[in-house]
């Protein structure tokens, strides 16, 4: 690769001594560069959206849509918005973001009346959504703690490992999927987090586990925090789906809840991206649950030190959206609401799917559909599979067989149940 | 005590047991230290409930306050009612307050009652009109790399943003890993390439004695530079010293880089604000695209259209061909989405609105003349005020120096002592924001330089 770049860059330097002031030649220093991979989720929605089919149906990006399968602004936000505009400056924020929407973000995480909260002892700052969040941890651990690697269950969501390796942190892989019972590999799972050096660090999926919607059950939660007590490692929780898994924020922040119990310092991302369908705002927030507010200070101070050189400061529209549904009683009673109601449509798509493709007569078990939580269902399809589902019949997934919830509805489930078992029947 | 599998806790949570203990000790017993502090850490214990290993980030130490920021920090902090900000580069209207332009309400009105606005995520390369908008905005409708299809437009995080996404690339893709920066320059330059992966060296740009450009110095340090290498160039009003080449002298750094493959990148975080005019403060940047060579841009809405907190920017890279343009987005892509996966629409949206629409666009150029004419007014009201004084020195380069900070050529003891005695805040380099002044307080800044210039050398 690095020969072929001199070699490129001599060429360019002989092309460019002919003429180097004037306007001529298209030569490049940059005809070398490769045409990077499309990314695999995003990709998804593009092709989708090229198909003329007026049966296509997107069950890619996690996006929520409603029972007619547009997407959604929550009337919450709606009025958070009716009442920002036109009131507001546009001033910089801090380089930490917006303080109301850091204090709302903590007690939404760690709990109304937490202790860490009045202790001062969390770092936390607004982050560019749930990548933001965990994109800002990763450059922090690199820069303070050089040496660690980060576990990474597998699978994950895609991008979780492009942040860590563009944050050269090295990263390993914990077992986390069972694809013959399309749910957790407990054991595989306990296994590993032994098997792990002492005071490793370990990326976990507070609720709603993108790909696959399988989540530790409660007895499970505590069995693991109690295993990362014994090894000292350091959990890092991506909450990217709280109140949206459940229906209830406080159901989907209980594995949090149970490593605060038990004494971990914890490390967390938040994502308002689904929970309050704010995905273009990139709303989110980082937090470090710290010694004492002292090295709280210090670790924000450094936080910040992180942000400063990749954007500045975070952007304002969003975290006003935020802090102002959570801190008025009445529209944080409608968010909850409205999220609800979202996670219940969700659930309800399950059912419906599962009933569809039990009414088909398929002989696989499909309880996984319903077992599983929140916007994802890992469907257990082969690539072969989701490729046939896309060429015959206008479906659009991932090609990890990842169907988002979201994109199903009533009106479209009939026809998807179809076309998985059509896809399912012909490979025996 | 904290389990005894802790690798590398154990010390520091016996130091901290140790230090609890000496201070609940009465002083007498303080003096002795190694037998007193180990019976009595034995005989506290940890509680369950207590964070029991210490922290793996124990060790860490707080950041030093960023030198710009802290400044407004410091202001807020002083109750003085004469107390004036000529830190912090955002503008102020007359009165002393932030400023959105008209223009930019009526366009986020429009937004929020559009139902069919986009409600989702941006493609991770940002708002499609936006990018092309903002390329016609630098470069030129008309620009030859633009009909021909050659610029590669991401949208980032306002001028931050843009200058780091479009550094992650050049440490990946270019064969030249060093960028030379304009001494002085922007705080934040010389940390937002270095983390990008660029080694960062500087050009001599500012010369004290004249208070003006070192062209020659200028001259010298690019033709020293190995072939290839990044340039870092302000378009116009360079910050913080307001200084810029003029026209002869920018074709001259023009064929000067073009000779030795200099590979320009610009930073365009002031057009409209620094003369008023949008096409006068990119010609800078067109000169070096009309001769078909390739640049990078980086640009900035933040000031001129008043959106600083939104975080509004992009970056373009002009290619040598249509199809390595296309490459190249590709790549930046891989850079964006690690980092923050897709970028914020509410500004990008907010400036497509008023770019594509000509009404709204007039609208805007007119209140951008309006900030930079008041600015220019603060110059020539400053420079008037300190000749009635007839304070000593040649304050010529208040006039002189363009956009939004003027480089006094105020010394650290001299701002400091501005600061004591005139509650006047600014960054100790002697940098002020003109936009912070106003016929009111022209006067006091007046007297305190008078002060400072004659009481302290």
């Amino acid at each position: 690769m690095a020969m072929s770049r001199a070699a490129a860059a001599t060429g360019a330097v002989t092309r460019r001594r002919l003429g180097a002031t004037a306007a001529r030649s298209m030569a490049s220093w940059f005809g070398h560069v490769e045409p990077a991979a499309k990314d695999p989720i995003l990709g998804v929605t593009e092709a989708f959206l090229a198909d003329p089919s007026p049966d296509k149906v997107n069950v890619g990006v996690g996006a929520y849509r409603d029972d007619n399968g547009k997407p959604v602004v929550l009337d919450c936000v709606r009025e958070a918005e009716r009442r920002i505009t036109g009131n507001m400056n546009m001033e910089y924020l801090p380089m930490g973001g917006s303080i109301k929407m850091i204090e709302e973000s903590l007690k939404l995480a760690y709990g109304e009346d937490s202790q860490f909260i009045k202790d001062k002892r969390i770092a936390a700052v607004q982050a560019l959504s749930g990548t933001g969040a965990c994109r800002l941890f990763a450059d922090f651990q690199k820069r303070f703690l050089p040496d660690s690697h980060i576990y990474i269950p597998t699978p994950t969501w895609a991008n979780h490992h492009n942040i860590w390796r563009d944050a050269q942190v090295p990263q390993r892989t914990f077992t986390y999927y069972h694809p013959e019972s399309r749910g957790l590999d407990f054991s595989g799972l306990m296994d590993d987090i032994k098997n792990a050096p002492d005071g490793s660090f370990f990326l976990l999926h507070a609720c709603a586990h993108n790909p696959t919607g399988v989540d530790p059950s409660e007895e499970q939660w505590r069995e693991i925090s109690h295993q990362f007590k014994v090894k000292n490692h350091f959990p890092f929780f991506d909450m990217a789906y709280q109140g949206f898994a459940s229906g209830d924020p406080e159901r989907d922040a209980k594995a949090i809840r149970i490593f605060l119990e038990d004494g971990h310092q914890i490390g967390c991302a938040q994502s308002y991206a689904k929970n309050m369908g704010l995905y273009g705002q990139r709303a989110g927030c980082l937090s470090i649950l710290c010694d004492d507010e002292m090295q709280a200070v210090a670790v924000k101070s450094q936080l910040q030190q992180i942000a400063r050189p990749m954007y500045s400061n975070p952007p304002v529209h969003g975290a006003l959206i935020v802090s102002t549904i959570l801190g008025d009683p009445e529209l944080k009673t409608l968010w909850l609401k409205e999220v609800k109601g979202m996670a219940d449509r969700i659930i309800g798509m399950r059912k419906a799917l599962k009933q569809n493709l039990e009414k088909l007569g398929s002989p696989m078990s499909w309880e996984h559909i319903t077992n599983q939580i929140g916007m994802f269902c890992y469907s257990g399809m082969t690539p072969e599979q989701v490729d046939r589902l896309t060429n015959e019949f206008h479906i659009y997934m991932t090609r990890n067989g990842r169907i988002s919830m979201a994109g199903v509805t009533t009106g479209n489930v009939a026809y998807l149940a179809n076309a998985i078992h059509e896809c399912h029947a012909v490979i025996i | 005590m904290p389990s005894a599998n802790v690798r590398g806790a154990q010390p520091s949570a016996d130091r901290r047991l140790s230090t609890l203990v000496r201070h609940l000790l009465p002083s007498s017993a303080r003096t002795a230290t190694t037998t007193t502090t180990t019976s009595a850490a034995d005989s506290l214990e940890a509680f369950p409930t207590m964070a029991s290993p210490s922290s793996v980030f124990a060790g860490l130490a707080q950041a030093p306050e960023d030198p710009i920021l802290g400044v407004t920090v410091a202001y807020n902090k002083d109750p003085s009612p004469m107390k004036v900000n000529l830190g912090v580069g955002a503008y102020r209207t007359e009165e002393g307050k932030p400023l959105v332009l008209n223009v930019v309400r009526r366009a986020e009105q429009m937004l929020i009652n559009n139902p069919s606005r986009v409600k989702e995520y941006l493609p991770i390369t940002g708002l499609a009109d936006f990018n092309k908008l903002s390329a016609k905005l630098i470069f030129g409708a008309e620009s030859p790399a633009i009909q021909e299809n050659r610029v590669a437009t991401v949208q980032c995080l306002s001028g931050t943003g843009s200058l780091r996404v479009g550094g992650e690339f050049l440490a990946r893709h270019y064969h030249e890993r060093t960028i030379y920066i304009p001494q002085p320059t922007w705080g934040n330059h010389p940390k937002v390439f270095t983390l990008a992966g660029l080694t960062v060296r500087s050009y001599r740009y500012y010369d004290p004695a004249t208070r003006g450009l070192d062209f020659q110095g200028l001259l010298e340090d690019l033709s020293s530079a190995p072939s290839g290498a990044i340039v870092l160039l302000h378009a116009c009003a360079h910050n913080p010293t307001g200084v810029d080449p003029t026209l002869d002298q920018w074709e001259q750094i023009r064929q000067l880089m073009r000779s030795k493959s200099l590979l320009p990148f610009f930073d365009s975080a002031y057009q409209g604000f620094a003369s008023g005019s949008l096409d006068k403060d990119a010609q800078s940047v067109r000169m070096f695209v009309a001769d078909g060579g390739e640049l990078l841009m980086a640009q900035s809405y933040a000031k001129n259209m008043g959106l600083y907190g939104e975080r509004v920017g992009a970056l373009s890279i002009v290619c040598g061909s249509a199809d390595v343009a296309v490459r190249v987005e590709s790549q930046l892509k891989l850079v964006i989405r690690p980092m923050y996966s897709n970028p914020p629409i509410h500004g990008a949206s907010i400036v497509a609105t008023i770019l594509k629409d000509s009404a709204m666009f007039d609208e805007w150029t007119l209140e951008l003349k309006g900030m930079a004419d008041r600015i220019i007014s603060m110059r020539q009201q400053l420079f008037d005020a300190l000749k009635t004084r007839e304070t000593p020195g040649d304050w010529s380069h208040i006039i002189k120096q363009i956009g939004m900070f003027t480089f006094t050529g105020l010394n650290s003891d001299q701002v400091a002592f501005m600061r004591q005695e005139y509650h006047i805040y600014m960054t100790s380099d002697g940098r002020i924001s003109m936009a912070g002044l106003s016929a009111r307080t022209i006067p006091h800044l007046a007297d305190a330089i008078h002060a400072a210039v004659t009481k302290l050398k």
